[in-house]
């Protein structure tokens, strides 16, 4: 499908201060990790990338080494400002969640042993792990729009999980095997797309 | 702190964690704590300039704090630097701290992020392109698959500790909530909080 056949984001930061404070906003939303509140946050709410462009950019979040949401932020902010809203968003993500964990360490250390701390870190750290699949459940729905088609897909995601998540094999292989066969695979689509219905 | 460790880092020793974390960067893929492993080997195991205890609840506390699980990293270096100046009462420890923070980070993101930043750049300029069009949309369903696993990994650690079934139950209805309905993730967080708080997770 030609890029131009999706729809484009229909709106956009207005300046680097409101990068700033609204990746700082995600941060400081986003416990056992941000993910989950981005996509809610700039995908649902702000609408400063669809739901597809969104998946396309985790995906180049997710291979390049780096913490994910990090990369992401850095290349949201490079997206609308250049180098300048990279480094903006980079230090919207981190300055205020660094300060708040080293003073969350410094607290810590007195109440570490409490029963009731240990059970509310146990129960949020279930919900956080809800927040990220159900994340991913949400996403699903991007996958219409796929080249490969959604059957191809869903059989994909379903051999990724398991190779995963019940049998732990490690991530550069099934990055490598499952991934490599995956783009090659689109990439045949995308040519003989091409060819049954040329871009206009 | 009884867990802390009173050590003497040279600034040898601050330029080996520097350019060890550094080496760690450009293999965490699938995000930092991917390399946790091998930190836990380096600066537990091998130059003992961490305890286990501290270790262990520097992971923990990063995860249970908002913001990005990669400031596990940053409580590694702080716990660093506060062993070298010889425990959190001396008058040093802050400096030290901040040393370490310093270290850690900017060792584990200068090389990921310049990368990161190149290569997406590069990506977008060339979007049009076949094959960076080909590689995005062909990793869509795997990257989506990861997402639903890790939530899966992490539950399952969770429950590992103590083997029951609730804390399963908590995270499937918390996925589907965020899958179905618009409930704001906070309400969530903080309810999960209260329910392990009241002992009932």
């Amino acid at each position: 499908m030609p890029h131009s056949e999706l729809p484009a984001a229909q709106a956009q930061p207005e300046s680097l201060s409101d990068l700033f404070w609204s990746f700082t906003r995600l941060a400081l939303q986003g416990f056992g990790g941000v993910l989950a509140i981005v996509q809610r946050e700039l995908v649902d709410k702000k609408k400063w990338l669809t739901r597809e462009e969104f998946v396309e950019d985790w995906a180049v979040a997710q291979i390049l080494p780096g913490p994910n949401v990090v990369n992401l932020s850095l290349m949201i902010g490079d997206r609308f400002f250049g180098l300048r809203g990279a480094l903006t968003a980079l230090a919207g993500m981190l300055t205020f969640p660094l300060l708040i964990v080293l003073a969350l360490a410094a607290l810590f250390a007195g109440v570490a042993d409490s029963p009731h701390i240990q059970g509310a870190l146990r129960g949020m750290g279930a919900v956080a792990a809800g927040l990220i699949a159900g994340t991913g459940l949400k996403l699903i729905a991007a996958l219409k729009q796929n080249p490969m088609g959604a059957p191809v897909c869903y059989a994909l995601a379903a051999i990724t999980f398991i190779a995963i998540a019940l049998l732990r094999i490690p991530l550069a292989w099934v990055l490598l095997v499952i991934g490599g066969s995956a783009c090659a695979w689109t990439y045949r689509q995308l040519g003989a797309l091409h060819q049954i219905k040329p871009t206009p | 702190m009884s867990m802390n460790l009173h050590l003497t880092l040279t600034s040898a020793d601050w330029l080996a964690l520097f350019v060890h974390f550094m080496s760690l960067s450009l293999l965490a893929i699938g995000g930092a704590i991917t390399t946790a492993p091998d930190m836990h080997r380096y600066l537990v195991g091998e130059q003992h300039w961490l305890s286990d205890a501290q270790f262990t609840s520097s992971v923990a506390l990063a995860q249970a704090s908002p913001g990005p699980n990669v400031l596990f990293v940053a409580l590694l270096g702080w716990n660093v630097g506060i062993n070298a100046a010889g425990g959190p009462g001396a008058a040093t420890a802050w400096a030290y701290g901040g040393l370490g923070v310093l270290v850690t980070m900017v060792g584990i993101m200068l090389p990921s992020t310049t990368l990161t930043f190149a290569a997406a750049r590069w990506g977008h300029q060339n979007r049009e392109l076949r094959a960076v069009r080909a590689f995005k949309q062909g990793m869509a369903p795997i990257v989506i698959a990861l997402l639903i696993a890790t939530g899966w990994i992490l539950a399952a650690g969770n429950a590992g500790e103590t083997g029951q079934w609730p804390l399963w139950l908590l995270t499937a209805v918390n996925a589907l909530l965020v899958w179905r309905t618009r409930v704001h993730l906070l309400c969530l967080l903080g309810a999960g909080g209260l329910v392990g708080w009241l002992g009932w997770v």
